[in-house]
C-alpha cells in the first residue's frame, strides 16, 4: 500500500524531467532558426583601428561600412532572409593585431555572421587568424599585403587588389604614359619610408624599372614621421631626375610635396604608388600647388559610376572626405550583403560558401567581374590617377578614365 | 655628396630645424632646471598648442605669428594652473611622482585632442607658406627664417627675464637652493609655477612657428620632444644658453647625417652624441657639475 502512495518514484521522475529539459532544451535551439526565417537581424562585425595612430583611416572605413549598412537596411533588409536587416557590431582594433584579435573573440562569441575591416595588413594578418578558428567568414577591406590570402585561410576574402597587383599595374602603367609622351622621363629617384609598405615598392621598383629602360639613380628611405625633408630635397636637386616616386604615408607625402616646391624643385613627373597623400582630396583641397600634376595608382573608385558619385556627394554632405577607406568598406559590406542574399543563409559555413562563388556585379569599384581564386578577386584592379585641375582624374585604365594624363607636367 | 653645393645648404637647413628644436628644448629645460622634473606632457603640451594656432587661423583667421602674442600668455597662465594646481599638490614633494604626474597629463591632453578633432592631420595654408630667398646656390624658404630669428628673440627675453628681474633671481634662487629661498622669503610654490608656465609659453610660441610649415595631429609634438630631451641633456639640464647652442648642433648634426647616412639612419647621429654626451660630460656642454 505503501507503494501507491508514491506514484511518482525518484527514478520516473529524474526520467522524465529529463526528458522534458531535453525537449525544452531542443526546442530553444530550433527556436532562432524559426526567429530569423522571420527576419531576425543579422550581426556583421565591423572592426576597424578607430583609435591609435591609425585612427583617421579607421574611422574613414567605419564611415564606409555603416553607410552600406544603412542604405542595405533602408532598401528592405536581406530579402531572401525576410528582410532582416543586418545589425553592426563597431569593434575598435586600436591600431595593433592584439587589438584586432581581442575584437574579433568579442565578435565570435557576440555570435557574428562575418567580420569586414581590419584596415593595415599587419592587422588583417592577425584577424584572419583568429577569425578562422572559429570558420568566421572575414572580409578584408584594404591589407594590400599578398601573405594574407596565400596562407590557405578558408574564410578570409579581399574584394580589393593585392600589392603585387597594384604594383605590376604602376609600372605597366608608367611605361604606358611615359610612351604616350615620347619617353620624356629616363631617370628616376625613388622616395620612399623605411617600413614593409615603403621598402617593399623600393625594392620592386628598384628591379623592375630597369627593364623597362628608366634608370633609378637613387633610392632615399625614411622613418615614419620625418620631420624635415629638406635634405632629402637638397639630395633630389642634385640628383636631378626626371621622375620621383615616393612611397609613404600621408603626413610625409603632404612635406615632401611641400618641400619640393619650396625648394623649387620640378620634375618632369611625380608617380607614387599607393601614394598616401597623391590621391587624397584633402590634399589637393589644402594645397593645390603642391599636388597639381601628380600621378598616382591607387584604389580608386569607378568615377563613370552613378552610385559612386551619389555615395560621394552623401559623404562629402557629411564634411568628410570620399577616401578610399570608405568605398572599399562600402563595396566589401554590400559583397557580404549579396552573398547572404544568394545564400539565403545567415550560418557560417553557408556564408562562407556563397562568398566563395560570388559574381557580385552593379557595384562602386572600376572592377573586372567578381571571381574568388583562394579568397582574392581576381577582378580588382587599382586606377592610375593625376591631380588635374584642383580635381583628382582617373587616367587609366582607359574603360573607366575621364581624363587623359598630362605629361610631363614642367 | 661633399661639394658645396650641397653642403652648404644642408648645413644652413640644420640650423633653421634646430632653431626650433632649441625652443621646444628651452622650455623643456626650463621645468627642469627648477623643478628637478622631467616633464613628459611637454610634448602634449605643445601638441595642444598647434591644435591652437591652428584654430586661430582657420576658424579666426589670425595668421600664427600675430597669435603667438595671444597663445603664448594663455599658454602660460594654462601651465602656471597645471603645476599649480594639479602637478604641485598631486605630487605630494616626491619628485617621482612629479614624473608620473606628467606623464599622466601627456596621457589625458592627447587623448582630449583625439575625442575632440580626431586623428585627422591639419594643415593650414598661410600666403607666405611656399616662399622662399633665393641665395643663388639654394632657397630658404620664409617661414623658417621667421622661426629662427624668433627663437633667438624668445632666447633673448628668456635670459633678461632671468638675469634682470626680481622674478628671475626668484626662480635661480628657488633652482639652486630651495630650503634657503624659502626662508628668504620666496614663495616657492609660485615660483614652480611661474617657471613651468615659462616653459609652457615657449612650447606655445614654438608651436606658432612650426605650424605655417609643419602638420597638425594628435601626436604631432611627439616627434619633436625625444630631440628635444637629447639636446637639453647636450646642452646641460636647466642652461638656457646650452639648449639654444645644443638645438643648433642637433639640427646640424642631423641634417648632416641624413645627407651621408640616408634619412632612416640620420637618427643614429643625434642618438650617437646623446651616449657620448653621457658617457664623457654628463653635465652637459654648458651644465654646472652636479
Amino acid at each position: 500500500m505503501s507503494d501507491q502512495k508514491i506514484p511518482f518514484s525518484r527514478r520516473q521522475f529524474l526520467t522524465t524531467t529529463a526528458l522534458g529539459a531535453a525537449t525544452a532544451a531542443a526546442g530553444s535551439i530550433a527556436m532562432p532558426s524559426v526567429l530569423r526565417a522571420a527576419g531576425a537581424p543579422v550581426k556583421l562585425g565591423v572592426l576597424h583601428p578607430v583609435t591609435g595612430a591609425l585612427s583617421y583611416s579607421g574611422t574613414q572605413g567605419r564611415l564606409g561600412a555603416t553607410l552600406a549598412i544603412e542604405d542595405i537596411n533602408a532598401a528592405g533588409g536581406i530579402k531572401s532572409l525576410g528582410g532582416a536587416k543586418i545589425e553592426p557590431m563597431l569593434g575598435d582594433a586600436q591600431s595593433s593585431p592584439a587589438g584586432g584579435v581581442a575584437e574579433v573573440e568579442k565578435m565570435n562569441s557576440a555570435g557574428v555572421s562575418c567580420v569586414v575591416g581590419g584596415y593595415a595588413s599587419s592587422i588583417c594578418l592577425a584577424t584572419t587568424q583568429a577569425a578562422a578558428r572559429y570558420d568566421l567568414p572575414y572580409v578584408v577591406d584594404v591589407g594590400v599585403s599578398d601573405s594574407i590570402i596565400k596562407r590557405g585561410l578558408k574564410n578570409t576574402f579581399r574584394f580589393g587588389p593585392g600589392f603585387g597587383v597594384i604594383a605590376k599595374s604602376a609600372l605597366d602603367n608608367l611605361v604606358a604614359i611615359n610612351d604616350g609622351a615620347g619617353k620624356p622621363a629616363k631617370t628616376v629617384v625613388i622616395v620612399h619610408e623605411d617600413s614593409l609598405f615603403g621598402s617593399g615598392v623600393a625594392k620592386l621598383l628598384g628591379a623592375k624599372l630597369p627593364e623597362h629602360g628608366f634608370k633609378v639613380l637613387e633610392s632615399m628611405a625614411h622613418p615614419t614621421p620625418t620631420r624635415d625633408f629638406n635634405t632629402i630635397v637638397l639630395k633630389i636637386k642634385a640628383q636631378n631626375p626626371d621622375l620621383v616616386i615616393p612611397a609613404d604615408y600621408y603626413n610625409e607625402y603632404v612635406l615632401l610635396a611641400r618641400t619640393m616646391l619650396q625648394q623649387h624643385v620640378r620634375p618632369k613627373g611625380i608617380y607614387s604608388v599607393l601614394g598616401g597623400a597623391a590621391s587624397s582630396y584633402k590634399f589637393v583641397k589644402e594645397f593645390p600647388a603642391a599636388a597639381n600634376g601628380i600621378m598616382d595608382c591607387n584604389h580608386w573608385f569607378n568615377p563613370l559610376s552613378d552610385k559612386a558619385q551619389a555615395l560621394k556627394k552623401k559623404v562629402e554632405a557629411k564634411g568628410q572626405f570620399f577616401t578610399y577607406e570608405v568605398y572599399l568598406n562600402y563595396s566589401c559590406v554590400g559583397l557580404v550583403a549579396d552573398a547572404l542574399e544568394r545564400g539565403a543563409s545567415a550560418d557560417r559555413a553557408k556564408l562562407i560558401a556563397s562568398l566563395a562563388s560570388s559574381t557580385w556585379s552593379g557595384h562602386i569599384m572600376p572592377y573586372g567581374p567578381t571571381k574568388f581564386v583562394n579568397g582574392q578577386n581576381q577582378g580588382a584592379a587599382p586606377c592610375n590617377t593625376q591631380v588635374q585641375g584642383n580635381d583628382i582624374k582617373v587616367i587609366l585604365p582607359p574603360k573607366f578614365a575621364d581624363a587623359k594624363p598630362i605629361f610631363p607636367i614642367t | 655628396m661633399l661639394s658645396p653645393t650641397i653642403l652648404i645648404p644642408t648645413v644652413l637647413n640644420g640650423l633653421l630645424t634646430g632653431a626650433v628644436y632649441a625652443l621646444v628644448a628651452l622650455g623643456l629645460t626650463l621645468i627642469y632646471g627648477v623643478l628637478h622634473i622631467i616633464n613628459f606632457a611637454h610634448g602634449a603640451l605643445l601638441t595642444a598648442a598647434m591644435f591652437a594656432a591652428y584654430f586661430a587661423f582657420h576658424t579666426l583667421g589670425i595668421d600664427p605669428y600675430i597669435a603667438a602674442f595671444i597663445i603664448a600668455p594663455v599658454f602660460f597662465a594654462f601651465g602656471y594652473a597645471l603645476q599649480r594646481f594639479v602637478i604641485g599638490p598631486a605630487s605630494h614633494g616626491e619628485d617621482r611622482n612629479m614624473l608620473l604626474v606628467t606623464l599622466g597629463l601627456a596621457v589625458i591632453i592627447e587623448n582630449a585632442l583625439l575625442f575632440w578633432f580626431r586623428a585627422d592631420t591639419r594643415t593650414i595654408d598661410v600666403p607666405y607658406a611656399f616662399q622662399s630667398i633665393d641665395l643663388g646656390f639654394t632657397f630658404l624658404a620664409v617661414p623658417r627664417l621667421v622661426g629662427f630669428a624668433a627663437v633667438f628673440v624668445v632666447a633673448l627675453a628668456l635670459w633678461l627675464i632671468m638675469g634682470f628681474t626680481d622674478t628671475g633671481r626668484a626662480i635661480r634662487a628657488v633652482a639652486k637652493e630651495k630650503l634657503g629661498a624659502e626662508l628668504a622669503g620666496i614663495d616657492v610654490a609660485h615660483v614652480y609655477a611661474v617657471t613651468f608656465g615659462l616653459g609652457t609659453a615657449c612650447v606655445a610660441i614654438a608651436a606658432c612657428l612650426l605650424v605655417p610649415s609643419y602638420y597638425v595631429n594628435p601626436s604631432a609634438g611627439n616627434a619633436f620632444v625625444l630631440v628635444a630631451f637629447t639636446i637639453v641633456v647636450l646642452g646641460g639640464m636647466g642652461s638656457v644658453p646650452g639648449a639654444l647652442i645644443g638645438g643648433l648642433i642637433i639640427g646640424v648634426v642631423e641634417s648632416l647625417s641624413s645627407l651621408f647616412l640616408g634619412e632612416s639612419l640620420g637618427q643614429i647621429g643625434i642618438f650617437l652624441i646623446f651616449i657620448a654626451v653621457l658617457l664623457v660630460r654628463p653635465q652637459g656642454l654648458f651644465g654646472a657639475k652636479a
